[in-house]
């Protein structure tokens, strides 16, 4: 399975939920599959997603779901002992791990290497990290959403993209109508 | 009053409910009360950009965010202000310990001080500098400002501003 199949078997569970998607491919194939005012495309900024994702579910108490990618964890690193050390029960951080920098041509991340990302995050605090193939994650991800815990989820799922339109929203309209959707 | 204490007042009028931290020595005040105050959640952060992050995560999740952060952070932060910040209309105020202005005893410091607020403006961030103790008092009107427009704003507080080093 590559990301894309990984996020159709997501959908029925968090198309309700506050989702913050990654920059590149990730954003662009959630808003292809399933376009909802509940989620939150990043257009730019790669590695803020689990950033922005903490900082939503510190900030309400709603449900919050980042995927994020492996290259760009690896790129905001410390964001990892953040969430550790600032556990809400309504965070869930999915890293769709490729071992690949999948928007960019595929190259290989130290994800795919030597570095394990689950052991990070259990090294960094994360009381509930989760490492699962590619075809556990919505059962890890249903589970996630009924426990009342940060969790952190490794999916591990082959490199690979299908082809996607660009997001040709405009930011403050992503914007507006997520924040719309927060409040409701 | 001290100057931690008109600052803390400022942010308190303006209902900031999410303060997200890199430490400096001459914020380490404001800082501390931050921390124990029950009106605001205080988040320290590893980086700057993690922050800017965390920022725009609690304002849509419904909290008015504030970032405090050294002017070195500016070199760190460009990306996210101009591509999150920016290009999302997020406000976020930026109380910035002004380092390498007059007083300072690390040379090293001196070198993004001559760049920090060249990038301000090339960036058009609105750029306030509190060199003297009371001009802590238009922090109040400043804050309310970056709320209304929907951008970073940015607050340099000096040397001289924090009464020495």
């Amino acid at each position: 399975m590559i990301r894309s199949d990984v996020l159709k078997t997501l959908i029925p569970l968090i198309s309700d939920e506050l989702v913050v998607t990654n920059i590149g491919l990730p954003s662009q194939e959630m808003h292809l599959l399933d376009d909802q005012p509940t989620n939150f495309y990043m257009l730019g900024t790669m590695g803020l997603a689990s950033s922005i994702g903490l900082g939503l579910a510190m900030a309400q108490s709603k449900k919050v779901i980042a995927i994020d990618g492996d290259g760009s964890v690896l790129m905001n690193l410390g964001s990892l002992p953040t969430i550790a050390n600032n556990q809400v029960p309504n965070f869930i951080l999915l890293i769709i791990d490729n071992g690949s920098y999948g928007s960019t041509g595929d190259q290989t991340t130290y994800a795919g290497l030597k570095t394990s990302l689950a052991d990070v995050a259990r090294a960094c605090g994360c009381d509930h990290v989760v490492e699962c193939a590619a075809e556990d994650t919505a059962a890890a991800v249903k589970a996630a959403l009924a426990a009342e815990q940060t969790t952190v989820i490794v999916s591990k799922c082959e490199s690979g993209n299908i082809k996607v339109p660009v997001i040709e929203l405009d930011p403050v309209m992503i914007k507006e109508r997520f924040m719309a959707s927060v409040a409701s | 009053m001290s100057v931690n204490d008109v600052i803390m007042d400022a942010m308190i009028e303006n209902n900031v409910g999410f303060v997200t931290t890199v430490p400096c020595k001459q914020l380490a005040g404001v800082i501390e009360k931050i921390e124990k105050s029950d009106a605001m959640i205080h988040v320290p952060s590893n980086r700057e950009d993690e922050g800017m992050g965390l920022c725009a995560g609690a304002f849509m999740g419904g909290r008015r965010p504030a970032i405090i952060m050294q002017n070195t952070a500016i070199g760190v932060t460009i990306n996210s202000l101009a591509t999150l910040i920016q290009y999302y209309r997020i406000p976020l105020p930026m109380l910035i310990s002004y380092r390498g202005e007059i007083g300072e005893p690390v040379a090293c410091q001196v070198e993004m001080a001559v760049h920090t607020k060249a990038l301000l403006d090339q960036l058009c961030i609105p750029t306030y500098h509190f060199h003297k103790e009371e001009d802590a008092d238009e922090l109040s009107a400043i804050l309310n400002h970056a709320y209304m427009a929907r951008k970073p704003v940015a607050v340099l507080m000096d040397a001289s501003f924090w009464k020495g080093y």
